[in-house]
């Protein structure tokens, strides 16, 4: 009877129940947008992270900044001497540290030492400028007029012949990319770590000093490399073991080499630009950061969530406006849905008094007049979850469908904090990195539970409403007031 | 049994005091029949709902085989409505949703029979007024003597010992309404019920033994030998 009786009622006033489950399936919708435009956001500020730490690393270790002049802001030099024969082609090369900052490289043994350290790598970051091209001699053109002056002109000019140099210049090649030095014996930290290896291997952990190299898949692409072919770095040639594709599209630099090997191109023996750190549990990564900085001075450590706090441009503005605006948005339909079902299930009951009136004149108890009306809430928000659920995965949908493209940036707050392999040693240069990342609005099976609750939840409360109201009906009154 | 003493119900019209009932003192027999009479407003209809323990007196008793209907607690007073009284109301009062049969089931879901217990007796009882042909057609496609009909199989098919009827006929025409009275009488002497019934109907008064008579709260019996 209790299933046969909703069925009849909800579909006897069907347009209500529609109205009812709209406004619920309205608000769980965006829930489940919001919610998975969210979840979509923190994936690819995590992604942005990873591509700058790589997998697992929990914060990064780098030379604190020196205050500004002291010792003069290094820039590359290129010199280029004159020479004699003509047309030759000159090419120069300069390897920089990249923030010019360095740490020694026993820093590394002495971060893995602290307390809550599970692991600890260090690594070198080095910027390649390659100047390449050549000088070409201007000619010099005599004047014709004052060639032919005559006897008299002859002497007048003192033999110097008049002329001007003609043509002439220079046409040079500047080509610059980064080379990171990994530690090939500790290759589960680090910016490695965000790229998959496409073609070839990665390095042996033998290959501590060995003249190979793992190249990005783009810059491999633009320089036409492949496995067995050779990538020159300051006049070393490294054969290309292996083509990495970065996870986020985006490389921490276009070559890997050993760190012995990039120690010794930069010039920068037993030196490391950035010490990755994983502490041995989520929870400890604060305790880990404040022993680091009072143990080992002069160093500047960065968690992920300082370094998150950096990201700016569209992906954060959009992270935004989701965790403020969205929630709230959804919050405020939710909670207008919820009352005008309990504002409609209130009314149906009063539309309804002779009916519940009348069986309760046949021995009906108010609890089951009341779970009669509760049953019958309680499907219209069923109903309104399942439209929602639908709208929700169908608007998450069409979110990943478009991907919309967000730019992130990171580290260009001028100093203090840090920052990735390629983002400086922190303060002394404001070197920013912008990565465009495709936004996706994944659904967990948690959001569909949570809105199969809502839709639950907002049930029990409209029928609560029009239940409160059902069970407070004394048939005499009811009857009374439909005679 | 029911025995009325001194009932009294008072209500609130504004801030001035309305007794529709002012100590009704009345004996109604197991297996009699009572007819109520009165103006409009004179109390009627409240004296059924105190029957029927629809509400509750001011002041008074009012004792069914013993038992005082006013003092009961809520929940046994829904026990004695579900068991041993049964209602016709003059307006059918069916659940328009729900076919003659369901409708006739209603009364049988406190008793808390199983389906299929339910749907025989409820078809039976839909058989014994006349309606074993229409046990699935919904109320708006039924006349008015064939609602109330439905209402009557709904009254009884839990065999109670009381039958309260307000003004039944009120809503038909007055070859229904003889056809209904006559339904109603002949299963008042089948089952040996206590049939009360309010009517405005004077020539339906005239047939009832017994015509208990409101004025201003005040009922006087009369009894008819005739009848």
């Amino acid at each position: 009877m209790f299933f046969t009786y909703l069925r009849r009622e909800l579909r006897r006033r069907r347009k209500a129940a529609l109205v009812v489950a709209s406004g619920l399936a309205l608000g769980i919708a965006l829930v489940i947008i919001v919610t998975s435009v969210s979840s979509g956001m923190s994936k690819a500020q995590d992604k942005v992270l990873e591509s700058l730490y790589g997998l697992g690393t929990d914060m990064t270790v780098t030379k604190a900044a020196a205050a500004q002049g002291a010792g003069g802001t290094q820039r590359p030099r290129f010199e280029f001497d004159a020479k004699e024969d003509e047309d030759a082609t000159q090419s120069t090369d300069r390897v920089m540290v990249q923030g010019f900052q360095t740490l020694a490289s026993s820093t590394v043994g002495k971060v893995g030492e602290q307390a809550g350290v599970a692991d600890a790598v260090g690594g070198l970051s080095l910027t390649v400028m390659k100047v390449d091209g050549q000088f070409k001699r201007g000619e010099f053109k005599q004047d014709e007029s004052a060639g032919q002056g005559g006897p008299g002109g002859g002497q007048g000019g003192g033999g110097q012949p008049q002329g001007e140099v003609q043509g002439g210049g220079a046409s040079f090649d500047v080509n610059s990319f980064t080379v990171y030095g990994t530690d090939v014996t500790q290759q589960d930290l680090g910016p490695l770590t965000s790229s998959q290896i496409t073609k070839g291997r990665t390095f042996k952990a033998t290959e501590t000093d060995a003249e190979v190299a793992v190249v990005d898949s783009a810059y491999a692409k633009e320089k036409e490399l492949a496995v067995g072919r050779t990538v020159t770095v300051s006049g070393t040639e490294y054969t290309v073991v292996g083509v990495s594709t970065a996870d986020s599209g985006d490389a921490a630099a276009n070559v890997y080499i050993p760190l012995k090997q990039a120690q010794t191109v930069a010039d920068s023996k037993d030196k490391v630009t950035t010490v990755y750190v994983k502490a041995a549990g989520s929870q400890q990564i604060d305790t880990v950061k404040a022993a680091i900085q009072k143990n080992i001075p002069g160093t500047t450590v960065t968690t992920s969530a300082d370094l998150a706090d950096t990201v700016s441009g569209s992906l954060s503005t959009a992270s935004d406006l989701a965790a403020g605006v969205g929630k709230w948005l959804s919050a405020a339909v939710l909670v207008a849905a919820f009352l005008v079902a309990g504002l409609l299930t209130s009314s149906a009951v009063s539309r309804r008094v002779r009916e519940f009136g009348t069986l309760k004149a046949l021995g009906w108890k108010s609890g089951r007049v009341t779970r009669q009306v509760i049953g019958e809430a309680l499907v219209n928000g069923l109903m309104g979850g399942v439209l929602g659920i639908a709208a929700g995965l169908a608007g998450a949908y069409v979110v990943t469908a478009i991907s919309p493209t967000l730019t992130a940036q990171l580290g260009s707050t001028g100093g203090g904090t840090g920052g990735g392999p390629m983002g400086g040693g922190g303060g002394r240069q404001t070197a920013s990195r912008t990565l465009d990342i495709a936004l996706t609005a994944p659904v967990s099976l948690s959001t569909v539970l949570g809105a199969v609750a809502l839709a639950v939840a907002g049930g029990l409360i409209a029928g609560a409403f029009g239940g409160w109201r059902a069970s407070r009906l004394r048939p005499a009154d009811a009857l009374r007031r439909v005679a | 049994m029911y025995q009325l003493k001194g009932v009294t119900k008072r209500y609130m019209r504004g801030k001035n005091p309305v007794d529709a009932l002012a100590g009704v003192d009345l004996t109604i027999e197991d297996g009699g029949r009572l007819v109520i009479q009165g103006p409009t407003g004179g109390g009627k209809s409240t004296l059924l709902q105190m029957l029927g323990g629809l509400d509750r007196p001011t002041a008074g008793t009012i004792e069914l085989d013993g038992v005082d209907l006013a003092r009961l607690p809520e929940s046994r007073l829904t026990k004695v409505r579900a068991e041993s009284i049964g209602f016709v109301f003059q307006s059918f009062n069916l659940i328009p949703t729900l076919t003659a049969q369901e409708n006739v089931e209603t009364a049988l879901v406190p008793l808390g029979l199983g389906a299929r217990n339910r749907r025989e007796r409820a078809a039976e009882e839909l058989e014994s007024v006349g309606l074993g042909d229409r046990p699935n057609h919904l109320p708006s496609e039924m006349s008015g003597g064939q609602q109330q009909r439905v209402a009557i199989a709904r009254a009884l098919v839990k065999r109670p010992k009381v039958l309260l009827a307000d003004e039944p006929t009120g809503n038909l025409d007055e070859s229904m309404r003889d056809e209904i009275m006559d339904l109603l009488d002949g299963l008042w002497k089948e089952h040996g019920l206590t049939f009360v019934m309010v009517t405005h109907d004077s020539s339906l008064a005239r047939k009832a033994p017994r015509v208990a008579t409101i004025r201003k709260g005040k009922v006087t019996v009369t009894e008819n030998a005739a009848a």
